[in-house]
């Protein structure tokens, strides 16, 4: 049995459609901690140490957020800034995150066509994520692909409710350490394991 | 007419205030101008004062009291502990010399060896009032001329107790008659018997150190809690009369009972109160004194023996001076110090009225010569501010090394903290306590004694006092510091703090507690640009969280309360701009009106919709591919 800790930003989540349906999948998942942080950290004033002391208690560290500007919202970047301390999170002797996984959790606008060297976009989701990536690994941890929910403008309520089926999917297999028995390195996304995982867990 | 009480205050202080300005303006400081004043009222030219100018001395000489007692304030018993060696070494070995010098003069001049050292004794003494007030003027206190002269003058006043006692030796023939008057004479306990004496002496001075120590702080709690300056005052000078009174009941100086209890209440949380409110009583004493001393120059007893008098005024002088200046330099007092300090003591005393008026009933000398020496001793003191200014604008110029008011001892107590609080309630308290967290050294000032008392317990920087005032305020290092944040509840108060720090410290940063809007558009007009709205943002932090009992998320909460903050401060400012206004009535009409379309159109403008950054409509729709123009 793994832990996941869900860290769950998202500024005004009364104007986000997707978000506010996927944590109703993802809340009472046994093994699974959500932490809202601009619910803890509404002026951005991090508790370090509870921070810590929550990715110390867990496995798998999930970030789930809108995809603002190719990017996450500002208080993931205060969060890693403040957070991942040299000699704790890495560094010489920065050890606290050692095997740990980590991933992202993201809704965007875009469809995922716009993600591609000839779309719109110019670049993959991956790539825009290389800072996250390249962070897990800095604190030796593995970077696992993202879950991704494409198309957020013209998504209708009835995807919103099948995203967060998979999602729920994918945190149960988590716990449970399914997902690690899939090839999941060669995917794009996440999303791709969801049939395979759907029918290991029935 | 003359007679009267009011008319004599009149004379006194018209004279004052005449002469005072005149003589600072010509640069001879105030000491002078009221001599004069005193010679222009006296018998000598107006006659408006006659024969009392010696009673007036007696009472004036209360001046003197009060300033040993101010003096006393302002030293610690450490620092008064590491003068010790000036006191005694410096003040001894002055006083001995010129004593021996004089004395060895008068007896070259044929006069009686027994009287020649009483002649010594007395003109060895300095005047305590003129050097102190004159250094104090010149901002020379805290130079090492300044404190060596102190040391000397304590000495001095310390060696007077020795001297009456010593004086009834000297007298040739047993005609003493009953002493009276002036310093340690009419005592009660010359009545007692011998063995008595010096118990009843030394349990009065351990009196009067226990009661400062531990009666009158207790004491001063209750007066300040009645909240009634006056009372505090009177409290203060209740204090040095009542020391005064018990002191010369047992024979010692009064002067040196209350220099000891300002000493002992050094350390008090009390202190720059007391000496503020006893200040203008000490200034006006010792101003009414040196009227007196100028009115008392008997011109008559000069005109009939100019050269006489005027040639002992000139010798003696002369002879204190060497003595001082030979004593600055084995004390090695760098040389414009040293002219100082010899320049600023080489007149005779105040003390010597009374040794004189006491040797010629004990005795010892001669009334003609008592009345030359008086003479002399007033000329002389006349004289002192004058030789002052001399050695100011020909000796010192030349010397060209003017050591400055140099670096104050650490523990001389002026607060120089960057941050100044005035009023240390429950407002005050909490912008200090997060400096002091954060290292920011702080001087406090609160009128609330239990509440100064507390804190002071619990090991911090606090002072009983009125911050409106000026002296207060300089005391507490006004002039050094860079901000005052103004925490006081009294919105008059405040108003009349900002008039009184903008006048006297301009450079000072002024942070204002404001009660509400009304109060703040105050303080805007008084020019203050740091105003703090003190419910301001408790009551936003209260709307937040009603906000998030309601089930709002937390960061939306804070932002629209960051955001109503925002949208307030502006429209503060342009509504005091409102009250400006001629019309005043009519302005302050139009603010409520304002007052309540700012109310209406923050309920109609969806604060919390205005984050257009996250998840655009304008964004989605274009997505969507609506037009949404």
């Amino acid at each position: 049995m793994a832990k996941v800790l869900i860290q769950f930003a998202h500024p005004a989540l009364s104007k986000s459609n997707v978000h506010k349906v996927l944590i109703n999948y993802c809340r009472d998942i046994k093994n699974v901690t959500f932490n809202d942080l601009y619910e803890y950290y509404p002026d951005m004033y991090i508790d370090v140490e509870r921070e810590q002391r929550l990715l110390l208690q867990h496995d798998i560290i999930v970030f789930q957020h809108p995809f603002y500007w190719y990017s996450c919202p500002a208080l993931i970047k205060q969060w890693f800034d403040l957070v991942l301390e040299h000699n704790w999170a890495y560094g010489s002797h920065g050890n606290a995150l050692v095997g740990k996984k980590m991933f992202n959790v993201i809704s965007s606008g875009g469809a995922q066509d716009a993600y591609s060297e000839t779309g719109r976009n110019r670049y993959t989701v991956h790539q825009f994520l290389a800072p996250f990536d390249q962070t897990a690994i800095t604190c030796k941890m593995e970077y696992l692909p993202p879950f991704v929910i494409h198309g957020t403008y013209r998504i209708t309520p009835e995807d919103i409710k099948r995203y967060g089926e998979q999602y729920r999917t994918i945190l149960s297999a988590l716990a449970n350490d399914q997902l690690l028995a899939l090839d999941y390195k060669q995917v794009d996304y996440l999303n791709e394991l969801v049939p395979a995982l759907q029918t290991l867990q029935h | 007419m003359k007679e009267t009480f009011f008319f004599q205050a009149m004379v006194y202080l018209a004279a004052a205030v005449i002469m005072v300005p005149i003589a600072k303006k010509l640069g001879l400081g105030s000491v002078l101008g009221y001599l004069l004043a005193g010679i222009i009222i006296g018998p000598a030219c107006l006659e408006f004062i006659g024969s009392e100018g010696t009673d007036i001395m007696h009472f004036a000489e209360f001046g003197v009291v009060i300033m040993l007692f101010v003096i006393g304030l302002e030293l610690e018993p450490s620092r008064l502990w590491r003068l010790r060696k000036s006191i005694l070494g410096m003040g001894g070995m002055q006083v001995g010399l010129t004593s021996v010098l004089i004395a060895g003069l008068a007896m070259l001049f044929g006069i009686d060896w027994k009287q020649s050292l009483a002649l010594g004794m007395i003109t060895s003494l300095s005047s305590t009032a003129i050097v102190l007030q004159s250094l104090n003027e010149k901002n020379l206190m805290k130079t090492a001329a300044g404190q060596s002269s102190f040391a000397v003058l304590l000495f001095q006043d310390i060696a007077v107790i020795p001297m009456l006692a010593l004086f009834p030796l000297l007298a040739s023939e047993t005609n003493v008659a009953t002493a009276e008057g002036g310093h340690g004479s009419a005592s009660l306990v010359s009545s007692l018997p011998s063995w008595l004496q010096p118990i009843v002496v030394l349990s009065s001075v351990a009196a009067v150190v226990v009661a400062g120590r531990y009666a009158t702080p207790p004491l001063f709690r209750v007066i300040a809690r009645t909240g009634m300056r006056e009372m505090f005052t009177a409290t203060a000078l209740l204090l040095v009369v009542g020391i005064a009174v018990l002191m010369t009941t047992v024979g010692l100086s009064p002067a040196l009972g209350t220099f000891l209890a300002g000493v002992v209440l050094a350390n008090s949380e009390y202190r720059h109160e007391l000496e503020s409110d006893i200040d203008p009583f000490k200034g006006l004493l010792l101003g009414l004194f040196f009227i007196a001393v100028g009115a008392s120059i008997d011109f008559p007893l000069i005109l009939a023996k100019p050269l006489l008098i005027i040639g002992l005024v000139v010798g003696i002088m002369i002879c204190k001076l060497l003595v001082l200046f030979r004593l600055g330099k084995s004390f090695s007092l760098s040389t414009d110090q040293n002219f100082i300090f010899s320049f600023g003591l080489c007149q005779i005393g105040e003390f010597a009225f009374v040794l004189f008026s006491f040797s010629s009933q004990q005795g010892i000398l001669s009334k003609e010569l008592t009345d030359t020496m008086t003479a002399v001793v007033a000329i002389s003191m006349a004289f002192t501010p004058l030789v002052m200014v001399l050695n100011e604008k020909l000796i010192l110029p030349r010397l060209g090394v003017k050591e400055a008011a140099e670096e104050r001892e650490s523990d001389i107590v002026e607060e120089d903290n960057p941050v100044i609080i005035a009023g240390y309630g429950h407002f005050g308290s909490t912008i200090g306590r997060f400096l002091q967290a954060n290292n920011v050294r702080t001087t406090v000032l609160d009128v609330n004694s239990d509440n100064v008392d507390r804190l002071r317990r619990m090991g911090f920087n606090v002072y009983y006092g009125d911050a409106s005032r000026h002296d207060l305020l300089e005391i507490a290092g006004a002039a050094k510091a860079k901000v005052i944040v103004i925490a006081i509840s009294d919105e008059e108060k405040r108003l009349e703090l900002i008039e009184t720090i903008k006048k006297h410290f301009p450079e000072l940063h002024i942070l204002v507690r404001s009660t509400n809007r009304y109060d703040a558009y105050d303080l805007m007009n008084a020019g203050i640009l740091h105003i703090y709205r003190e419910t301001l943002d408790t009551s936003l932090r209260l709307g937040v969280d009603v906000m998030k009992l309601l089930g709002h998320r937390a960061h939306e909460a804070n932002r629209a309360a960051k955001m109503f903050f925002t949208h307030d401060e502006r429209t503060l400012k342009r509504l005091s701009a409102i009250r400006n206004d001629e019309e005043y009535f009519y302005a302050v009409r139009q603010n409520q009106e304002e007052l309540e379309r700012v109310i209406q159109a923050d309920r109609t403008a969806h604060t919390l919709q205005i984050d257009e950054g996250w998840d655009e409509e304008s964004l989605i729709a274009e997505n969507k591919g609506i037009s949404y123009e």
